[in-house]
């Protein structure tokens, strides 16, 4: 089975100081730590699990700067084979529509039959560049997979619905799945990988290589543009819970689960 | 000149980071120094990573970079934990480099390999009870007895003395010879050899995950095959190692004072007296000024002196420089960050008072720093 898994270089923003930049559109990077998306770090992990089962090989694909090669080094020790970096001062300001563009520019000529994303990316948290690339190719996509199973032409896929809950779908390849974290267990980038993975093939790609104009990437080539980003205020709520201990702690439990915090 | 890591090298260090992030976890660190118990599946674990190999070459089944690499791995582990750092990270003492340097090609087929894999766990016996700094001459003897040496004696502050499966065991074999240190050679002896055991120290300051026994050896028979290089060079061997070896005990010390630095620095943000968070008192705000600027000058010495020797320059000043001065800021930045804790860094619980525990065996073991700075003495002396 051969798998193309869309990866993103964000910023690690869940211990980080987060502060907005002066242009008012953007938080500040300067000082944060990039790495793999978490999202996407699950779906190359399933990535090189499926290949190990069924052989083939697993592309890593990102649209990002030259510092996104650690992100895509990473991919290659983890057991991905090749790695393609798209890179242009074009690409700047894309929104999910514009990278899905670039993306399906390059994917479209190449051999799959499955294609892999994290569900989301941790900085934006979009949840769209998975869907809109699969709509642009023309293919089945799944959302929030908690489970891939392989079955002679089809998948088998688990997803996470709301409270719990989970459907089975079926999907005809090729398909693209949006990996929900928790799929599996990624495993420890070792030493060994690190030394395969530098002797990797890792392309760059252009705007003029993917055959895109200006204007059919970045701002001008969005359908989203960014107003104004601000720290929303901060609201209080506060719920007072009456009953028996029992009552208050299952009310307490109910309201976590719905919320999604247990 | 140039002072930056490579793509790789920060993929190492990276790699190194997130496996500890999940495996080396508080409650581990608190529980094995309290139970001063080796963390053998934690060593095997990271040792399948090929993060105990690194300097070993691929052809043994190690990874195949230098003694930089290596640093790194060291370094950031003991940034993590000082005890389990330490513990894991000398899993392949020194037998290694010395085969690799003076071993028969069966020797290193016999011993490398299981090492690299994290099966086995070696140790270096060159101390003993009179001999800590001055082993130019052994009590622990080995007589040739037709075919096999028989060795006798004991040795004492060995360093996985009771986990380790292979022993390199330094011998007087002439003790007539003078100076008596031409009279030594280097054996290796397998564990369940007859006649060798090993009884663990307890009650150790710090790094106590890291295992540290005595070795009797009463009539232990090895083959003529055990011995290591020459007859009656292992002193020079054991010196020459030592110019290795000390670069990662000063990675150890830069890789402790970091982990102390960084949890003193965060306390410091948080913690808030007299109405506002105590990095805003210059008392405490210029101590992490001095700290931070400590570490990084260690870590300059240290990466030079792994740099000198990965390119075929070794030198002996730079590296006792290295561990002299990266032990001794380990000791005042892990000292600092437990003043910065205040109470609460006297207490197990908030992990300082252990990096600081650790750091002082880093001022000891592989040459004390008296030890260094005789070495960094004699260099100056040579070549000013």
């Amino acid at each position: 089975m051969n798998v193309i898994v869309c990866v993103k270089h964000v910023p690690e923003t869940a211990e980080a100081e987060i502060a907005i930049h002066e242009s008012r559109k953007r938080i500040k990077t300067e000082d944060l730590v990039f790495d793999i998306n978490e999202w996407d770090d699950y779906a190359v992990e399933e990535a090189v699990l499926l290949k190990e089962k069924l052989g083939g090989s697993v592309t890593a694909i990102t649209v990002g700067s030259e510092d996104a090669d650690s992100t895509l080094r990473k991919c290659l020790a983890r057991g991905a084979d090749k790695a393609v970096r798209l890179t242009d001062k074009a690409f700047e300001g894309s929104d999910s529509y514009a990278i899905a563009k670039i993306l399906y520019k390059i994917i479209k000529d190449l051999p799959f039959d499955l294609i892999l994303t994290g569900a989301q990316a941790g900085d934006d948290g979009c949840a769209q560049v998975g869907v809109v690339l699969a709509e642009l190719l023309g293919i089945p996509h799944v959302t929030m997979v908690k489970k891939v199973e392989s079955v002679e032409g089809h998948v088998k896929v688990n997803r996470e619905l709301e409270g719990g809950l989970e459907e089975i779908v079926e999907a005809k390849l090729p398909v693209l799945l949006a990996v929900q974290t928790g799929i599996n267990e990624p495993r420890y980038i070792s030493i060994m990988g690190i030394r395969k993975a530098m002797k990797k093939e890792m392309k760059v790609l252009g705007l003029k290589d993917v055959g895109l104009t200006e204007e059919e990437v970045g701002e001008s080539g969005s359908w989203i543009t960014v107003e104004k980003m601000f720290i929303p205020p901060v609201e209080k709520e506060a719920e007072i819970l009456t009953g028996g201990v029992d009552e208050i702690a299952t009310k307490i439990v109910e309201t976590l689960r719905a919320k999604g915090l247990i | 000149m140039d002072f930056e890591l490579t793509e790789e090298q920060m993929a190492i260090k990276k790699a190194v980071k997130e496996f500890c992030e999940k495996e080396f976890t508080p409650e581990l660190a608190l529980e094995l120094d309290e139970k001063e118990e080796y963390p053998m599946a934690l060593y095997k674990k990271a040792a399948k990573l090929g993060f105990t190999s690194m300097r070993f070459p691929e052809k043994y089944g190690g990874q195949g970079y230098g003694v930089l690499e290596d640093c790194l791995v060291i370094e950031e582990m003991c940034r993590s934990d000082p005890g389990l750092g330490v513990a894991v990270t000398l899993g392949t003492l020194m037998l290694p480099d010395l085969l690799l340097k003076h071993g028969t090609e069966e020797q290193r087929q016999k011993y490398i390999p299981p090492l690299c894999t994290g099966e086995k766990i070696s140790a270096a016996a060159f101390s003993e009870p009179e001999h800590g700094s001055d082993i130019t001459r052994m009590d622990t003897t080995a007589v040739k007895s037709g075919n096999e040496w028989v060795i006798n004696g004991s040795k004492e502050f060995i360093t996985n003395a009771t986990v380790a499966d292979f022993f390199c065991v330094l011998c007087q074999t002439d003790p007539k010879v003078t100076p008596s240190h031409r009279g030594e050679s280097m054996f290796a002896v397998d564990r369940g050899t007859p006649g060798l055991d090993a009884t663990k120290l307890k009650g150790k300051m710090g790094i106590k995950p890291c295992v540290t026994g005595s070795l009797s050896l009463s009539d232990v028979k090895v083959p003529e095959t055990n011995l290591i290089g020459e007859l009656n060079k292992g002193f020079y061997y054991a010196l020459e190692l030592f110019d290795e070896t000390r670069i990662a005990i000063a990675a150890e010390a830069v890789g402790m004072a970091q982990g102390a630095f960084e949890r003193a620095f965060s306390y410091a943000k948080e913690r808030k007296q007299f109405g506002s968070p105590i990095i805003q008192f210059q008392g405490i705000s210029f101590k992490l000024a001095d700290m931070a600027t400590k570490i990084e000058t260690a870590r300059l010495i240290t990466y030079k002196a792994a740099w000198l020797f990965d390119q075929g320059k070794m030198d002996p000043m730079i590296t006792a420089m290295a561990k002299a001065y990266a032990s001794r800021v380990a000791m005042d930045v892990t000292d600092e960050a437990i003043q910065i804790y205040g109470g609460y860094g006297y207490l197990a619980d908030y992990h300082v008072e252990r990096f600081h525990r650790c750091a002082k065996i880093t001022e000891i073991y592989e040459g004390t720093t008296e030890i260094q700075k005789l070495t960094i003495v004699r260099y100056l002396l040579k070549r000013m």
